[in-house]
């Protein structure tokens, strides 16, 4: 159990940062951007054929980045320049990159099992260190040592690079071209106004989100140990649905705050996955479906619980006017009435 | 012949709408107008007289069909809408339009202040802009400027008409384009956004253009006025006579030359 909860937290820091890049697309820039599902891939497929083919991991990795980049912006491209609507610029994109995606990689899987990735690496580097040993003591002592984690090292190392991330867009966000990306998906009549070029901002926008989507695959690749084009399907739901959960619990006072409700988002949604599928009855095929449903009730709830506490509060309000006019009607009547009688007089 | 510096000028202007087909339109029809550093001019005219249109065809968001656009003397009839704007200000109707509502006070006028600045990876909120926006919010005696970051969707219409006002003119821009700013307003609200709005054009003598439905503020405000009526300028009242103009005046006036009554209840009753 603990080691299914910790592999699952596992992805979902890496996850966080595709959730991170949904968020810019589809909060920030407010455009439902499908492209995810290829991007995703094509950063794992980059990488991976990068990897296999002897190239530095973490170059690999960064590689990947940029491609997802470049992926972004045709869509943007598509949707500005060509005015196409934004999700059917997404979907072209998305369906091109699955050939695209199929040449990269010039097969529809590749194996990345034992070769060596930038989580071998650090694996190897942190086991250098002493830090699984150290926290796997830690957890013994307080009897959790049954079945342990190896991989303390790489959690701790995925952690910071997606917290560097995450800070990273924090300040992107206040930067005066942030805001005008900003004010790009919130009022672009105004930020046009405001002489910012809308079109290349919607651009930058697609661009970083997409960036960051691939970054995340390649990641996905290197932890599981395989790229297949089929990898991405679904991916936009995912990010959606972290984005949702985490706003829906931890609130968007902030910009930092946002993001930081995002990868809780990315987290929680892993974790109750994991929890499903270990359900008798439910099948990994089942995936899809929990994460359809998880985000259906993601977006209703708030406003069912919303809803019943404005019932609430107006009963409560009503019950306490009933009162008030019961008390007058009582005690405070004879004073009501005094009152009443004096301005008479005036 | 003695020339003086235009500000705005337009030449020939001419704009129809859906040219060709039974629906056509003219709604622009060979217009000239001037204006010279400092003017403020009110236009007024009944619904559909090309009021709105002219104003969109100066910002850029319309191409005209026939005729240029010169601003501080330079070209800009092919410019784009966003390249133009670093030249002007511009206040709608709506109060919403001016503003993006999730983002802070700060941030809004941050975002107005790069307008004539090419935007950087800099932070655009930094102590001394906070400093600065801070005085600038006092000029409106709104208490706005303890209110830096609050999200501008908290504010009222009134608040955020006046803020729209000032992201569109601190900046001190070429020239400052106001489209019934005050309309969709109640009658105190709108009276404030009419004062505010001959102070901060008073302190930074902006070059102005002000569309309203409202005859008596366009009599009130500006040194300059102008009638339109199907798309042409029908009436151009300069400085001298606007000081004696009344409603009635001008309402007669538009009977002599058109020969029918101002067709526009709104525009009578306001």
């Amino acid at each position: 159990m603990f080691t299914a909860i910790f592999g699952s937290f596992e992805a979902g820091i890496i996850y966080a940062i595709m959730a991170l890049g949904v968020y810019l697309s589809f909060r920030i820039l407010d455009f439902p951007d499908l492209t995810v599902d290829g991007s995703f891939v094509t950063g794992a497929a980059l990488s991976a054929v990068l990897i296999a083919g002897g190239v530095n991991p973490f170059l690999a990795t960064v590689l990947a980045l940029f491609a997802g980049f470049a992926a972004g912006c045709m869509t943007g491209l598509l949707h500005t320049f060509g005015k196409i609507n934004n999700l059917l610029s997404g979907i072209l994109m998305m369906i091109a990159l699955y050939s695209i995606n199929l040449r990269i990689m010039g097969r529809s899987n590749i194996p990345l099992l034992n070769t060596e990735t930038s989580f071998t690496k650090i694996g190897t580097f942190s086991d250098s260190l002493g830090i699984d040993t150290f926290f796997n003591s830690l957890l013994t002592m307080i009897g959790l040592g049954d079945s342990l984690p190896d991989t303390w090292g790489i959690l701790i190392f995925m952690i910071i690079v997606t917290f560097v991330i995450k800070w990273l867009t924090d300040l992107f966000l206040q930067t005066e071209i942030g805001l005008a990306v900003r004010a790009t998906g919130n009022n672009k009549q105004m930020i046009r106004s405001l002489s910012a070029n809308t079109n290349l901002l919607t651009i930058l926008g697609l661009g970083l989100s997409n960036a960051l989507v691939a970054f995340s695959g390649a990641l996905i690749a290197q932890q599981g140990g395989f790229a297949d084009v089929g990898m991405g399907i679904g991916m936009i739901v995912i990010g959606l649905a972290s984005v949702i959960i985490g706003e829906a619990l931890f609130g968007t006072k902030s910009i930092a705050r946002a993001t930081l409700a995002v990868i809780g988002g990315a987290i929680i949604y892993r974790i109750v996955v994991t929890l499903a599928l270990r359900v008798e009855f439910l099948d990994p095929g089942d995936m899809k479906v929990i994460t359809a449903l998880i985000v259906i009730i993601a977006l209703t709830a708030p406003k069912i619980v919303d809803h019943s506490k404005e019932k609430k509060r107006k009963a409560r309000r009503r019950q306490e006017k009933l009162s008030m006019l019961q008390a007058s009607a009582d005690g405070k009547g004879e004073s009501y009435a005094a009152i009443e009688s004096d301005s008479q007089d005036f | 012949m003695e020339r003086v510096k235009a500000m705005l000028q337009l030449n020939q202007i001419h704009k129809i709408f859906n040219e060709g087909t039974p629906d056509e339109k003219i709604a622009i029809d060979h217009v000239n107008l001037t204006l010279k550093p400092g003017d403020f001019v009110t236009v007024i005219g009944s619904n559909g007289a090309g009021k709105s249109t002219l104003m969109n065809i100066i910002s850029g968001v319309l191409v005209p069909d026939v005729g240029d656009i010169h601003i501080d003397g330079k070209n800009v009839t092919g410019m784009s809408e966003y390249k133009r704007s670093k030249m002007i200000g511009r206040v709608f109707q709506d109060p919403m339009a001016g503003t993006a509502p999730s983002m802070t006070i700060e941030e809004n006028l941050a975002m107005a202040y790069s307008r004539n600045k090419t935007r950087t990876f800099k932070k655009g909120v930094t102590k001394k802009r906070r400093d600065y926006f801070r005085e600038v919010l006092e000029s409106l005696h709104l208490g706005l400027e303890n209110r830096l970051s609050a999200k501008v969707g908290l504010l009222s219409g009134g608040e955020r008409q006046a803020l729209s006002l000032l992201m569109a003119t601190f900046t001190e821009p070429a020239i400052l384009l106001l489209d019934e700013h005050t309309a969709a307003l109640d009658p105190s609200r709108a009276e404030l956004i009419t004062n505010l709005t001959r102070e901060i054009v008073g302190k930074y003598q902006l070059t102005t253009l002000m569309v309203t439905h409202n005859m008596q503020q366009a009599i009130d405000l500006g040194n300059r006025l102008i009638m339109m009526d199907k798309g042409q300028i029908i009436l151009e009242v300069d400085a001298e006579n606007k000081k004696d103009l009344t409603i009635e005046g001008l309402l007669e006036e538009f009977k002599r030359i058109r020969g029918v009554q101002m067709a526009s209840d709104r525009a009578v009753l306001s």
